[in-house]
């Protein structure tokens, strides 16, 4: 059906979802991460009662207030887009999804927004204790939040724990439990999660240089680059082992997706993992050419990596689009036919019901019920790929790949830097030396915004990577949009452009300059 | 627990959520009203500067029940969530515009070096209290007077034609848009936007300790309350009377019924009763504030208002009704039957429902210890984190 289709409303929703989520990201990752560096420092507030630490602790919440602002701005849009722009998945799944979503609502939302009115109104009217549960319970409370839209996120890329209900046409949860704790929804946490942390650290640390650059507020800074690098160093690890998990969970469920990380076309055994490689431009999957200008290899990690085994064999772009039956992997043809006959039974069946053609209905409704053997075999052979049966050609299968690829290793690249930095950070803070590194000191500086590019990369690889699927394996991206004009989508595309960016304009300039009135009187806080 | 209960009772549990929810929802936009009221209110800066801080303290419970309210129907009854959203596209995305430009305002508003201007975050915040109410109310009372759309499963395996797959599509051309040309439909739209200033109105006499304010609140009360009372009672007049969408238990085929609305107050009298009763509480909130100066009007109009769109939600979906009912194909009409979650998934969000009375209670515990007196001007002196 994609060759005739008009496909412009499907973009511009594709368009519309990546900009409100790009610019969503902007704000999320300092949020949750802030949350507790600013908890950390009140609680050495409240443990030693030095009045310096409440100045500190006051100057940063008073950042993440106008940062908290317009991540909540940009979060609504988001949530209310799964129906405006992808009505068809609202209901395909809607079962599933629309759960994490409520309990966001119901568990965190309400946390933070409360406790964030104790933590701005409250010094002087609750007690210290109080107040420190208060800005504890924000931090856990937007961390709660990122927990149930990362499980609901999970799930589309590894849907577990439902069955499909051919009566409804839609996918029903059947256990709630395994959606919550699939190994995909909790690496995804945790990674993205600590990935907030690390960005808020460098945050810090990069506004503090700057103060030591200017030379002023030093013992400010310096004790703020302490908190922020320590928390930094111990979650840029975390994200490094988190990033791993995460990794082996693609390579077992979205085996597309890390052929793309890795631009590898043609699979192997014990391959090895491109640590630096610059693409062949122009290339696809098809025309024979080297994937690689120029690459630098570490010898047998991707299977190292992905499969715990460095013999391992590891399949290609290639060896997905066209099957490789010595390892058992069927071409995307087959699973495009094998799509159709599922969706073809679906027809059948409802065309049988509706006709009042009930023994036919009943034989047919056998094909979907996993406790007769012809269904376990219908749904294990066919209705696995119910979503390729909407997709006509193999090259439909294959994600973006130079822009997974580069996403991918600039983020995993700028991971490795963090963690050194930090290191460095701290060697040279506890020396007293840190005034006199300018290199450092402009080091720090430059890094902050490195943070933002390989927190955005990585969700580049996790939602570029992972296309055309919307749900692995069971609705393509086109299946799912809402039939609206696209001069609708194109109208607020445009809007939304407009309003996002001039409100980051003023985020930019209202934390600036906040940052240069500064800690003194703890801007106005 | 929620397991032995029967699969429509669950989906009555959740309607029932739906509506509470509505009702809080609509209470709440009390923060919308008073955004309106900013200029007529406030004479001085510092008048405007005590409203908007006023408002500021509780913008995000509106914000947040909103937000829930749109997460718990999705989880609920998903059906309504891709066919009211994805069909009704401008109406819910110009509520949202209004939704995305209030988040910022308060925090913007009066930062130094704001790039917008501070006058441009308080036309957000009237364009969000007039559009969010106004657009909110309109959408609502489509549930009665029923929206241009289709839903047909059969369009999901429909392969070979050139078109997406989509269940639900909408029928005419406006997106929701024409929603408008019913004036039954704006009528309620105004009779919220009007109702949100009054409760604003009245939080405000409730909340802040100053004598100009407190002085043209009352007179705006009584402004306010006139074109209230003249859009509710059409709306509510017109809705006892026009032709309902009903569905047949037993073949579960809608079809049209007259007086349907008033059948459901009358079949089910607890619903009658609970509808008297919340308008008369709204009513009983004014007129104490206009007639004993009195300032905790808004606890007695905030509770009717829950009450009373509590109840319209409630005729909207039981005693065999389409809520979301479909003016292009009847048998589109999505019932709190035919559109919910499946058990499995109301009974896992029933547990989680749970959780509720225990987010009140710490909601009220957070705001009683840290708000148990009116802003006066002093505070606005002494506060370092204002709007």
């Amino acid at each position: 059906m994609l060759e005739s289709l008009d496909l412009s409303t499907v973009d511009w929703s594709r368009g519309q979802f990546a900009l409100t989520a790009i610019y969503h990201w902007i704000f999320v990752p300092l949020t949750l991460g802030l949350a507790f560096i600013i908890a950390i420092m009140e609680t050495i507030y409240v443990k030693t009662g030095n009045p310096e630490w409440k100045k500190i602790t006051k100057f940063w919440m008073t950042l993440f207030g106008i940062n908290f602002a317009i991540g909540v701005a940009t979060g609504i849009i988001l949530e209310f887009e799964f129906g405006t722009n992808w009505s068809n998945y609202s209901w395909f799944v809607g079962d599933i999804f629309g759960a994490p979503l409520a309990i966001e609502g119901i568990m965190a939302f309400f946390m933070e927004s409360t406790f964030i009115a104790v933590m701005f109104f409250g010094w002087n009217k609750v007690s210290k204790g109080f107040h420190l549960t208060s800005t504890w319970l924000v931090a856990i409370g937007s961390n709660l939040s990122a927990l149930w839209i990362l499980v609901a996120n999970g799930w589309m890329q590894s849907p577990v724990g439902m069955r499909f209900n051919p009566d409804t046409a839609r996918n029903e949860m059947v256990n709630f439990w395994d959606v919550l704790f699939s190994p995909v929804a909790v690496n995804k946490f945790l990674h993205t999660i600590t990935s907030g942390y690390v960005l808020a650290s460098l945050f810090v640390i990069g506004v503090s240089a700057w103060y030591l650059l200017k030379k002023r507020e030093t013992v400010f800074a310096k004790k703020s680059m302490i908190i922020a690098a320590t928390f930094g160093l111990l979650s840029a690890l975390f994200v490094a082992s988190t990033g791993d998990g995460s990794a082996y969970e693609v390579t077992q469920k979205q085996p597309m997706k890390l052929s793309a990380m890795e631009g590898l076309y043609e699979g192997k055994t014990a391959a090895g993992l491109v640590a630096f490689g610059v693409l062949t431009p122009g290339k696809t999957y098809d025309d024979g050419k080297d994937p690689f200008i120029f690459k630098i290899e570490i010898p047998k990690m991707l299977s190292m990596l992905g499969y715990r085994n460095a013999a391992a064999f590891v399949p290609g772009v290639n060896d997905l689009a066209n099957g490789n039956p010595q390892y058992g992997l069927l071409s995307a043809n087959e699973k495009i036919e094998r799509g159709k006959i599922a969706i073809n039974t679906l027809r059948e069946y409802k065309e049988a019901k509706k006709t009042k053609d009930t023994i036919k209905a009943r034989e047919l409704a056998l094909n979907f019920d996993e406790n007769t053997v012809q269904g376990k075999a219908f749904l294990a052979d066919y209705f696995k790929y119910f979503g390729y049966g909407y997709l006509n050609n193999p090259k439909d299968i294959i994600p973006n790949v130079p822009l997974t690829f580069y996403s991918f290793h600039i983020m995993v690249g700028l991971g490795f830097y963090f963690i050194i930095f930090f290191v460095l950070i701290l060697f040279f803070v506890y020396k007293h030396d840190f005034e006199n590194k300018k290199w450092l000191i402009w080091l720090s500086i430059i890094t902050m915004p490195l943070a933002y590019i390989a927190s955005e990369a990585g969700w580049i690889v996790a939602e570029m990577g992972r296309q055309p699927w919307v749900i692995q394996d069971l609705m393509p991206t086109v299946a799912a949009a809402s039939q609206i004009d696209s001069s609708a989508v194109i109208i607020t595309f445009i809007l939304f452009a407009v309003i996002f960016t001039a409100l980051l304009i003023a985020e930019i300039k209202i934390m600036t300059t906040q940052i240069k009135i500064g800690p003194k009187d703890g801007g106005t806080n | 627990m929620f397991e032995n209960l029967s699969y429509l009772v669950l989906q009555q549990y959740w309607w029932i959520i739906i509506s509470l929810l509505a009702g809080l929802l609509v209470f709440l936009m009390f923060v919308q009203g008073g955004q309106t009221l900013i200029y007529t209110l406030g004479k001085t800066e510092l008048q405007r500067k005590m409203i908007v801080n006023s408002l500021g303290r509780k913008w995000e419970f509106t914000f947040t029940t909103l937000v829930t309210f749109g997460g718990a129907f999705f989880a609920s009854f998903p059906l309504f969530y891709s066919t009211s959203f994805g069909g009704a596209y401008w109406v819910w995305m110009a509520i949202l515009f209004s939704f995305v430009i209030q988040a910022v305002a308060y925090e913007f508003r009066s930062k130094p070096n704001n790039f917008l201007g501070q006058k441009t975050y308080e036309i957000f915040l009237f364009l969000n209290g007039a559009l969010g109410t106004i657009l909110v109310g309109t959408a609502v009372a489509t549930f009665f007077t029923g929206a241009e759309f289709k839903v047909d499963t059969m369009n999901l395996v429909d392969i070979t034609s050139n078109k997406l797959p989509v269940i639900s599509t909408w029928e005419g051309p406006a997106n929701g848009l024409e929603a408008v040309l019913n004036f039954q439909n704006v009528a309620l739209g105004l009779a919220v936007f009007f109702l949100a200033r009054i409760l604003g109105i009245l939080y405000f006499m409730n909340n802040i300790n100053e004598k100009e304010i407190f002085a043209r609140s009352k007179k705006q009360l009584l402004i306010n309350t006139i074109p209230f009372l003249v859009f509710f009672l059409f709306f509510v007049g017109r809705l006892l009377f026009i032709d309902g969408f009903a569905v047949n238990p037993e073949t579960k085929e809608i079809f049209m019924e007259s007086n349907k609305y008033l059948n459901n107050l009358l079949q089910m009298p607890i619903a009658l009763i609970l509808f008297l009763v919340g308008v008369v509480l709204v009513l009983f909130g004014i007129l104490k504030s206009i007639v004993k100066d009195s300032s905790n009007g808004i606890w007695f109009a905030g509770l009717g208002t829950v009450i009373t769109v509590f109840t319209l939600f409630i005729i909207a979906g039981f005693n065999n009704t389409a809520y979301y009912p479909s003016s292009a194909d009847l048998q589109s009409s999505l019932t709190i039957e035919n559109s919910s979650s499946s058990f499995y998934t109301l009974t896992a969000m029933s547990y989680v429902s749970l959780l509720v009375p225990f987010v009140i209670a710490y909601i009220f515990y957070a705001w009683k210890s840290i708000n148990n007196k009116k802003i006066d001007t002093k505070e606005m002196e002494e506060e370092h984190h204002l709007y």
